[in-house]
C-alpha cells in the first residue's frame, strides 16, 4: 500500500520520526484499537489514535451523551446531547480522518458480549468508568491473551497500567476482585477535574500507538499515577508476576468472563463503610 | 528505623506493621488498598501480622474506578 500525496502531508510529523517512519505509520494504518466506554477517558483517547491514522477504531458504549458530559468528553459537543455516544464519537473521527474506519458498538461490555468484541482487534483500552467492567475487561484480555491498558481517573488523580500477556502483572494481579459498590467513590459522586481524562486517556493512546509500533517501554509491571494538584507523576513498580492471581495464575480460578455487577449487589459486607 | 513509602525515605518506630503503617500514614479504606513490601503483594489478612524491617520499600496501589 503506498501513500497519497494527502496522507504523507497529513502523516509528515510521524513519518519523520524515527521510531515511526513510513513502515510505522503503515502498521497504525494497519491496526485496529477497541475503545471500551466513549467518556472522559475514551474521548481524548479516540482523537488522538484517530488523528493518528489507526486505521480501525472500535468504540463500545451504551449511553447518551448528557450536558454534564462536555466539560471533559471532547469528543461530544453541544448540538450531540441526546445522541448516542458511539454515533457522535464516529462523526468526530470521520471528520477529523477519512482514513479512520470507525465500528461502533452501542452496548455495555458484559460476561456474554465481551470475549466477542475484543476479538478482531489488536489492542483494547479500558476507558469505563466502573469496577464491575475494569474487571470484565481484564479477564477477557488475559483469556483472550490480549494487551490492553487500563486507566482510571477521579478528582485531581489519575492512573493507568498496561497489560501484556506473559509481560507482567495484570489488573486483577494487583487488586484482586471489586471492592463492593459504593464503598469507593465514582466520579459522579466525587468529581473530576476535566483536563485528568485528557491526560490519562492520551497516555492510554500513547501505549496503544507505542505497543502498535513496537517502541520504547510500555507501562507492564508498573502502575503509572498522577497527583495534579501537587502536579506529580510517580512510576509505582509493581510486584512481579507471582502465578498466584486467579485470572492469570497457574492454576486459574476464573477462566471464562464474569458479570461483577449482580455479584457484588449480592449480599456483600460493606464493613466499615457502610 | 528507615522505610521508603511510596517513594519517600521517612523514619519510622520499629516494630511497625504494615497495618499500622496504613493509619499512620492516614491511608483512606485501608482495607480496599494493595500493598507491596520489596516487590512482593502483602495478603490484606496478613496487615497486621507483617512486621516491617529496616530499609523496606512499601509501595501503596488504590483503587480508582473512574473513567467517564
Amino acid at each position: 500500500m503506498a501513500f497519497t500525496n494527502e496522507q504523507l502531508q497529513r502523516y509528515s510529523r510521524h513519518i519523520i520520526l524515527k521510531e515511526v517512519g513510513a513502515k510505522g505509520q503503515k502498521k497504525l494504518l494497519n491496526a485496529k484499537v477497541l475503545i471500551i466506554g466513549a467518556g472522559g477517558l475514551g474521548a481524548p483517547a479516540a482523537m488522538y489514535l484517530g488523528a493518528a491514522g489507526v486505521g480501525t477504531i472500535g468504540i463500545a458504549d451504551a449511553d447518551e451523551v448528557d450536558l454534564s458530559n462536555l466539560q471533559r468528553q471532547i469528543i461530544h459537543s453541544t448540538p450531540d446531547v441526546g445522541k448516542a455516544k458511539v454515533q457522535s464519537a464516529k462523526e468526530t473521527l470521520n471528520a477529523m480522518n477519512p482514513d479512520v474506519e470507525v465500528k461502533t458498538y452501542r452496548q455495555f461490555v458484559a460476561a456474554d458480549n465481551i470475549l466477542e468484541l475484543i476479538r478482531d482487534y489488536d489492542f483494547v483500552l479500558d476507558a469505563t468508568d466502573n469496577f464491575p467492567a475494569k474487571f470484565l475487561i481484564n479477564d477477557a484480555c488475559v483469556i483472550a491473551g490480549k494487551p490492553f491498558s487500563h486507566a482510571g481517573i477521579i478528582r485531581f488523580q489519575g492512573q493507568l497500567m498496561t497489560y501484556v500477556p506473559g509481560q507482567g502483572p495484570c489488573y486483577r494481579c494487583v487488586f484482586k476482585e471489586p471492592p463492593p459498590p459504593e464503598a469507593v467513590p465514582t466520579c459522579k459522586q466525587a468529581g473530576v477535574i476535566g483536563a485528568m481524562g485528557g491526560i490519562i486517556g492520551s497516555l492510554q493512546a500513547l501505549e496503544a500507538v507505542k505497543y502498535i509500533l513496537g517502541v520504547g517501554d510500555l507501562l507492564t509491571g508498573s502502575l503509572l499515577t498522577f497527583n495534579a494538584l501537587k502536579m506529580e507523576f510517580r512510576k509505582v513498580r509493581l510486584p512481579k508476576w507471582d502465578g498466584k492471581c486467579a485470572v492469570c495464575g497457574e492454576h486459574p480460578s476464573i477462566t471464562a468472563p464474569v458479570d461483577y455487577a449482580q455479584q457484588a449487589c449480592e449480599g456483600v459486607n460493606l464493613g466499615n463503610n457502610a | 528505623m528507615k522505610l521508603t513509602v511510596a517513594g519517600e525515605s521517612k523514619d519510622f518506630k520499629d516494630g511497625l506493621t504494615v497495618a499500622e503503617l496504613l493509619v499512620e500514614q492516614k491511608v483512606d479504606t485501608p482495607q480496599f488498598v494493595t500493598v507491596s513490601v520489596n516487590d512482593n503483594f502483602v495478603d490484606k489478612e496478613n496487615f497486621d501480622s507483617t512486621v516491617l524491617k529496616e530499609g523496606d520499600v512499601v509501595e501503596f496501589m488504590f483503587f480508582m474506578g473512574g473513567g467517564a
